[in-house]
């Protein structure tokens, strides 16, 4: 605790210590935060993690590339989709597996409806986090629905295990494209809704514009990307820089906003989410026909009438699925990213040519983002903490592994 | 005081139900309907529930003050309750018996003296609790309720102004009559910018959103009574609805005619009549209360220097041109 003016016989002040979190209701999960305040004015902040450190990389080591996918829901547990997408695309860019154009569009449908399905909630929690509570409940009625569909495509609603290495679990039901439309038909009216609430009330606008502001320049040089980096005016999106899953030929804008600040990146969020409903339209469009899963059955587990029936399907299913088998990609390594609603999700996987990796990293959008709060909180006050804590949209899951 | 003991146990267990059952409404669920026909007896299920619970002292605590804070935050707001005039006088056995428990012509001041006083439980629970989260809370809690009392007494300055008299009856009667036969002489007319000033500063005085800075869960945890729980934590909670529903009567009384509507025959003292004018006044109250209740279920709340802004140099300002207005007029 530093003294500032205590002399003797005289009435000194002195900065407070205080431990928001892990327990704390602002700190969404089990994030922790060592704060000085000055009265109300935060002057120093140090956040501690790794409460919810899971070791997922290390987990990884002793599976096979399949058996992590349901570990990947459990990074960012508010976009499962993205995260398993995310590590279906590195694994089948190390083992040089082309998918199948059908699931290529399923796989981007997917990508952008857990993309709404990640900012309405941080919208919502960040309106929440400044008082406007009704709002994050109608955001959470949207995302059931999105998990509705989710439901219907993976079985899962929360932790999805959706892709599977050269596939997908399961193709689509018929009455997933019938869902898809009426959620994009309404979901721009809950939108407006949404800015209806917040854009032009004064309390909102004025707890978020000038809040936490991060220059362009100091958010480059922390490596921050996604919604943070383009509400700090820089137009970077994986989708756009290194596209993947064809989404260099989906027409869409990448959202940005000069300044840098909470409101920035509410704007932002708004917006991205808008695009991506403009992304599905062109998706649901034209969903090519044919398998969900690559035809090379020496990774993908062919389906299950063939196994039954065929000699063949039956020696692959067993060279997948026993203990000690597996596929085994060529000794090598790859960084391959793709852009999960925080910023860039990027897996690194070093193969030793067996069934496991011999290393995974996972470069986590949140854990590089959250390196910049402290700068964004010191000389604002407590409430403006909460505020840009909830704009970052932090979860301790993919910020811990 | 058994009177407003009864009133304030009546309506605060109401109020809470109203309060679950209208935010359900405005998030799209349903809210509690469980316990009894349409879920009314769920506050009476949760008050039961907070007295079986283990009543916590932590360490370090100062005892006496900890121990005094509830009440301190309870029994001020209860007893505003007593200068509210409800209905007209009713006769009983040839006497006249004014449904008010506080006669006397200093009904205001005796309202400002108690709203006053009832921080005190907040500041106390901050101190008493040795836990920072509930510091910074008391310690909001004073300064919110020390600027906002200014500005609302100001503004009560105003109507006393108008109305030529401190006394709750002589102010209601005040507010009796019409314009152009329909159109009631109500102080929310007549003094609109005193409504509108005493109007804010209840809200922040009753630590309502968007004025909540005292308790907000999302910075505060639960302010100054993150610590206390069981019946000493429900003291707390009665007494910020006591607070509410003390300070739409003293809205209603002052600004919206009290127990009046236009159209009365105000000679009468019977006791229908008498009963009549108390079922008026709860009608305004009621209104009063849902719109308090989608207040806080709509807006975020304020930062605190946005707070003190917004008290000292909007609310007070405005207040005091008010007077002058009011004084200027009422020369001509």
């Amino acid at each position: 605790m530093t003294t500032t003016a205590a002399g003797k016989g005289t009435l000194g002040t002195r900065t407070m210590r205080m431990n928001i979190g892990p327990q704390h209701p602002a700190t969404h999960g089990t994030l922790h935060l060592e704060v000085e305040v000055d009265g109300e004015i935060v002057t120093n902040c140090r956040p501690h993690i790794g409460y919810l450190h899971t070791g997922f990389e290390k987990l990884a080591e002793y599976r096979s590339y399949n058996q992590f996918i349901p570990l990947s829901d459990r990074l960012n547990y508010l976009s499962s989709l993205n995260n398993n997408i995310g590590f279906a695309l590195a694994v089948e860019e190390l083992l040089g597996i082309e998918i199948t154009p059908r699931c290529r569009v399923l796989r981007v449908l997917l990508a952008e409806l857990g993309r709404i399905g990640d900012h309405v909630i941080s919208v919502g929690l960040q309106a929440m986090d400044l008082g406007a509570f009704s709002i994050m409940l109608w955001t959470f009625v949207e995302r059931e629905k999105l998990y509705d569909i989710f439901e219907t495509v993976s079985g899962g609603r929360l932790t999805t295990s959706w892709t599977r290495i050269g596939g997908l679990s399961r193709d689509i039901t018929d009455d997933f494209v019938p869902l898809v439309r009426k959620f994009v038909e309404y979901f721009p009216g809950v939108l407006d809704e949404i800015e209806k609430m917040l854009n032009r009330n004064r309390i909102f606008t004025k707890r978020t514009i000038g809040v936490g502001r991060m220059s362009k320049e100091e958010a480059v040089s922390h490596g921050v990307t996604g919604p943070l980096l383009r509400a700090s005016g820089v137009a970077y999106d994986v989708r756009r820089a290194r596209p993947y899953l064809g989404y260099d030929k989906y027409d869409f804008e990448i959202p940005t906003h000069p300044d840098g600040d909470v409101w920035a990146r509410y704007r932002v969020r708004m917006a991205e989410m808008r695009q991506s409903i403009r992304i599905i339209e062109q998706a649901l469009e034209n969903i090519p026909a044919g398998p969900v899963t690559a035809l090379d059955t020496k990774f993908a587990l062919p389906d299950k009438f063939s196994v039954y029936n065929d000699m063949e399907a039956l020696i692959h299913h067993f060279k997948l699925i026993m203990h000690g088998h597996g596929f085994q990609p060529v000794p090598g390594e790859i960084y391959s990213c793709t852009e999960s609603p925080n910023g860039e999700l990027g897996w690194f996987i070093v193969s030793d040519g067996t069934r496991n990796p011999y290393r995974l990293r996972c470069r986590p959008p949140s854990f590089i983002n959250y390196t910049a709060f402290p700068k964004m909180v010191e000389g604002a006050m407590i409430s403006d903490m909460v505020a840009v804590m909830a704009s970052m949209n932090v979860i301790a899951g993919e910020l811990d592994r | 005081m058994v009177a407003v003991f009864g009133t304030v146990m009546n309506a605060v267990p109401i109020l809470v139900w109203a309060e679950r059952r209208v935010s359900a409404w405005v998030q799209d669920r349903v809210g509690p309907n469980r316990v009894g026909p349409w879920g009314l007896f769920q506050p009476i299920a949760d008050a039961l529930k907070l007295l079986f619970k283990e009543d916590i002292v932590p360490d370090g605590v100062d005892r006496v003050l900890f121990v005094l804070a509830p009440a301190f935050a309870f029994i001020p707001a209860a007893l505003i309750v007593t200068v509210i005039p409800f209905g007209a006088p009713m006769m009983v056995q040839g006497e006249p018996l004014q449904l008010q428990v506080c006669r006397g012509n200093v009904g205001i001041l005796l309202f400002l003296a108690l709203t006053g006083l009832g921080v005190y439980g907040i500041a106390f629970a901050g101190y008493a609790s040795n836990n920072k989260f509930a510091l910074l809370g008391g310690l909001r809690a004073s300064a919110q309720v020390v600027s906002y009392e200014i500005a609302m007494g100001l503004a009560i300055v105003s109507i006393l102004m108008s109305s030529q008299s401190v006394d709750m009856n002589a102010i209601v009667a005040d507010q009796t009559g019409t314009w152009m036969g329909f159109v009631p002489r109500w102080n929310v007319l007549r003094q609109p910018i005193a409504f509108v000033v005493f109007l804010v500063a209840a809200f922040a005085e009753s630590n309502r959103l968007p004025f909540d800075l005292p308790e907000c869960e999302a910075e505060l945890v639960g302010g100054y009574h993150t610590e206390y729980s069981s019946m000493k934590f429900s003291l707390f909670f009665l007494g910020e609805y006591t607070a509410m529903f003390a300070s739409c009567c003293m809205i209603t009384t002052l600004f919206l005619g009290g127990w009046s509507l236009p159209g009365m025959n105000l000679a009468s003292t019977s006791i229908p009549f008498s009963l009549l004018t108390v079922g008026v006044f709860f009608a305004k109250v009621s209104l009063l209360l849902f719109f308090y209740i989608i207040i806080r279920w709509t807006l975020p709340r304020f930062r605190f220097d946005q707070l003190m802004q917004l008290g000292w140099k909007t609310l007070i300002p405005l207040a005091l041109a008010n007077i002058i207005l009011t004084g200027v007029l009422a020369q001509r």
